[in-house]
């Protein structure tokens, strides 16, 4: 027993450098980030809005399809969002819905880079002061949401997707939504 | 003469110019002294460890502006605590409300002392049950005494003592 004693330092030693080098393997290989929160809208309602889109038409949460969309906030001032673009293009091609937020953004630079990259979105809000950017926990451009045929918010993304991240995490959320609701 | 200089530059270096300065307006005192604690009070949910005073984040000043909106409209602190947590979740708080999701944090430090405490304890019992060390009564220092000269000078003082 007091043999045990004597090497109580370095048992505890041990077990605090196999959870340091565990958590620092997880931050490698991207299965943890200290810095993505889980939004506090998870599986709550997408919130109300009423905004102009870049084209000018008003649009609310009422006027949504009834079918499962990603919400997508970018930015022309945002770097990320130069980078994710192509993939989104990619999407929209592959008929995924997606609902653009132009987040604190200027409509003119904005119009631009939709018409010479292309433009995934049936539609982008024009979310000048970051209202709903605010009402969606937005802390930083690009963003994306998913959410489902009722409404409800079933994930977020931090960051810039590409195809990675759209198998790793996106296709596993929407094949268990599609079995939810056939 | 570049000690001079450099004393100089050091001298004019006002550090807290740098700090984040908006003019916000308040009507009174109370609404000014709610406004500090909130933003000392709340995280800034883009940084790793800084409130929203400290912070000059974009995130940072748009909350900001929407607290100085919140308490300019008549807000109470929990409406807008409940605001900041619908939005931003028990992150944006430093002290979190206790709920399922927090109670680790409350919790740990107060059982790590009572762990603490307990293993104090039974030290502290098994040291009070240890024999303390007599000294030495007459007799025994006697026979101690004989036994030792003995040893040493087993000639001169055989039987002396006892």
């Amino acid at each position: 027993m007091s043999r045990i004693k004597l090497f109580l330092p370095l048992i505890i030693f041990l077990v605090l450098v196999a959870i340091f080098f565990g958590v620092q393997r997880r931050v490698q290989t991207g299965d943890y980030s200290s810095t993505a929160l889980p939004s506090a809208l998870l599986n709550k309602p997408l919130p109300e809005f009423s905004l102009p889109t870049l084209q000018g038409e008003s649009l609310s949460r009422a006027d949504l399809p009834q079918q499962w969309l990603l919400v997508n906030v970018w930015a022309t001032w945002c770097p990320t969002c130069h980078y994710e673009h192509p993939f989104l293009v990619e999407l929209a091609e592959r008929g995924v819905p997606i609902l653009g937020v132009d987040y604190k953004d200027r409509r003119d630079p904005a119009l631009k880079w939709l018409a010479e990259k292309g433009d995934p979105y049936f539609a982008t809000l024009f979310d000048e002061q970051g209202t709903l950017g605010l009402d969606l926990g937005v802390t930083g451009a690009p963003e994306t949401y998913l959410v489902d045929a009722e409404g409800i918010v079933r994930f977020r993304y931090q960051g810039a997707l590409d195809q990675e991240v759209w198998d790793e995490q996106f296709a596993p959320m929407l094949s268990s939504l599609e079995e939810a609701s056939p | 003469m570049n000690h001079r200089v450099l004393l100089a530059v050091l001298l004019l270096l006002a550090l807290p110019s740098w700090a984040v300065i908006e003019t916000y307006q308040f009507d009174t005192d109370l609404q000014r002294q709610r406004y500090n604690a909130f933003i000392e009070e709340l995280r800034c949910p883009k940084c790793q460890n800084q409130n929203l005073s400290g912070s000059d984040s974009a995130i940072s000043q748009d909350l900001r502006r929407q607290l100085h909106a919140m308490i300019m409209a008549g807000k109470s602190d929990i409406e807008i605590t409940q605001y900041m947590v619908d939005r931003y979740g028990d992150f944006i708080l430093y002290r979190p409300r206790f709920n399922a999701a927090t109670a680790v944090l409350w919790l740990l430090p107060v059982g790590l002392l009572l762990g603490g405490l307990a293993i104090w304890a039974m030290m502290a019992s098994r040291r009070a049950r240890r024999v303390p060390i007599q000294p030495l009564d007459d007799h025994d220092r006697a026979a101690l005494d004989s036994l030792l000269s003995d040893e040493e000078k087993p000639s001169e003082r055989a039987g002396g003592d006892s």
